[in-house]
């Protein structure tokens, strides 16, 4: 399952995008956007989703349940 | 004000502080560096001369200079790499950039055209700093490219940079690299036990780390970003945020250890924090200091080290005098339109006219000061001021946006601060409760110099136990300031007034509200 940002709560600071291992992350007009066909949930290359430690503001990058469960390449998903 | 008035003011945190002085007079540590031991209102006659150069017009490295030259910031930094609980990031910094209103992002490239055109249109902006609105060592790339690009486009303006800490020792030769000589570090405790109840995280090393663990990592990381500063002759500014209750007894430790690491100006200012801000610190009702107590605590720390007592905590985007802020002239839409031609010589020209200026503002100080000599009186208070610039009573009451403080003594006249008033004069009549703002926020003061006032207020500020003083219209600050002491204390001698002690004055909180 990718992570998604929450428009209503980006503060469009942009910390995220220089995080993502995936380069995911793109501007959107007024906010970022993380791209779920990118997106590895960090897995295989740190212990957290570096999106979600860095978002100054909790709750805005969150997983997306609503697509279907994405098959990560690399394994085992922790 | 005298140290009665200190005593009398009662609470345990201004006691504790003048406790923490007694048993560390002067935060002592030597200057041996040069750097520590001059006064941010110095001139060149106590100053090294390497060090005078680098702070002669810089706004907000010397007092003196805050009075003729501008500053300006460009956001270009909107990322941060850590949490501290004064700041909510869904607008700007509450502290360091004024809250309430949202910066526009710049592009490296709209930051460069954007100086470019403050410089042609403000010849006495001398300093581009680049401050936020989140870090700008979380922002290596968009901060450096813009250094690059200013420094070849407008090699003349002095470039700066204001951290975290948590990323500068990583950053260190970069900053050496584009000439970068003034950095500032917001270091608001050496102890990570304190330093927990400021910092809920940073983001460290692909991880969020909380608590005591996080506090300490980020001091650590500050102290040795601020010697390797100290090593590459790069002048650092301490700020730190007084913080009641959290950190404002600690910070005279903070003091003794940023100047035993040649921080060359500490910048105490009081937390802003009020419920609309959307802070921790905000929503929990935690207090900002008031005006004597944030006084008490940068007098017990101005010992060999300077101490500045002229910030504003501008906004990431802000442009012109401190304490004024031209940045609604200079929007993006704006600029992208102006027409651009980078005139080195009339800056250089209109430079050295502000220069004869100072000259002549320090000439007439001198003057009035030895008139200072033969008298001999205990009496220390406070005034307010009225000025636009330049060293100047120029400002009309009703217009003043904020009001310089003054603390006059037989030592003459010593800048101790600024106090920000709303606008009290609206669609050209006053407002009783604006006056009542005011009266508040200088009511630590004796007199207040302004360039011209309405009978109303007059009578009010009187009433109020402050004098309005618009004898001095148009004249130099501290020459009329020290003329009017001279005056205050012949009329105590001759028991014509009777000198009492003021009460504490408020530190307003909120946004700066621009006049349109």
């Amino acid at each position: 399952m990718p992570y998604k940002i929450v428009a209503a709560q980006c503060t469009n600071c942009s910390a995220c995008e220089a995080e993502c291992p995936n380069m995911a992350i793109a501007e959107v007009g007024t906010t970022f956007v993380i791209d779920p066909a990118k997106c590895t949930e960090c897995v295989g290359h740190f212990d957290v989703p570096q999106c979600v430690a860095v978002c100054p503001v909790d709750d805005t990058c969150i997983l997306d349940t609503r697509l279907p469960r994405y098959q990560a390449s690399q394994g085992t998903a922790s | 004000m005298t140290d009665t008035a200190l005593h009398d003011a009662g609470t345990p945190d201004l006691g504790a502080i003048l406790q923490k002085v007694a048993e560390h007079k002067g935060c002592g540590t030597e200057g041996g560096s040069g750097k520590a031991s001059c006064g941010s209102s110095a001139g060149p006659a106590d100053m090294d001369p390497a060090i005078w150069e680098k702070v002669k017009n810089h706004p907000c490295y010397s007092e003196e200079a805050h009075h003729h030259y501008a500053r300006m910031h460009v956001a270009v930094a909107p990322a941060c790499n850590i949490q501290c609980n004064y700041c909510n990031r869904k607008y700007d910094c509450a502290n360091e950039s004024r809250p309430g209103v949202v910066s526009e992002r710049l592009t490296p490239e709209q930051a460069t055209k954007k100086v470019l055109a403050v410089a042609s249109t403000i010849p006495q902006m001398t300093v581009l700093g680049i401050a936020g609105p989140g870090d700008p060592l979380a922002n290596p790339a968009k901060t450096f490219k813009t250094f690059e690009m200013i420094h070849k486009a407008a090699p003349d303006i002095k470039l700066c940079l204001s951290t975290n800490g948590l990323a500068l020792p990583d950053w260190i030769d970069e900053i050496a690299k584009y000439n970068v000589d003034h950095v500032t570090i917001t270091i608001n405790m050496v102890d990570p036990e304190i330093g927990q109840h400021i910092y809920p995280w940073i983001f460290w090393e692909h991880k969020r780390v909380t608590g005591y663990e996080a506090a300490k990592i980020l001091s650590e990381r500050q102290l040795r970003g601020l010697e390797m500063l100290t090593e590459r002759g790069i002048l650092a500014k301490i700020n730190s945020v007084m913080i009641p209750g959290i950190n404002d007894q600690h910070l005279v430790e903070v003091n003794r250890a940023v100047k035993s690491r040649g921080a060359f100006l500490h910048n105490i200012m009081p937390l802003i924090s009020a419920p609309e801000h959307g802070t921790v610190f905000g929503l929990n009702g935690q207090r900002g200091p008031t005006a004597q107590e944030l006084k008490a605590l940068q007098d017990a720390c101005e010992g060999e080290m300077n101490m500045m007592r002229h910030c504003r905590q501008c906004r990431a985007d802000a442009v012109g005098l401190l304490g004024e802020d031209r940045s609604a002239e200079f929007t993006t839409d704006k600029i992208m339109e102006m027409e651009v031609e980078y005139d080195a010589a009339g800056r250089k020209a209109y430079q050295q006219a502000v220069e004869q200026e100072r000259v002549a503002k320090v000439e007439a100080k001198k003057e009035e000061l030895e008139t200072l000599a033969r008298i001999a009186s205990n009496l220390k208070l406070l005034v307010a001021v009225a000025t636009k610039g330049h060293g100047v009573i120029n400002e009309h009451f009703g217009h003043a946006k904020e009001f310089q403080i003054y603390e006059l003594s037989t030592a003459g006249a010593k800048f101790v601060g600024h106090r920000r008033v709303d606008l009290y004069c609206q669609g050209g009549y006053g407002e009783e409760d604006s006056l009542d703002t005011i009266i508040k926020a200088i009511n630590d003061c004796h007199a207040v110099f302004v360039a011209k006032i309405g009978g109303c207020p007059k009578a009010d500020l009187t009433a109020a136990g402050i004098e309005p003083v618009d004898a001095y219209a148009h004249e130099f600050i501290e020459k009329s300031a020290i003329a009017w002491f001279r005056d205050y204390v012949a009329k105590v001698e001759a028991g014509d007034v009777v000198h009492t002690e003021r009460g504490d004055a408020a530190i307003r909180q909120g946004a700066l509200i621009n006049a349109a």
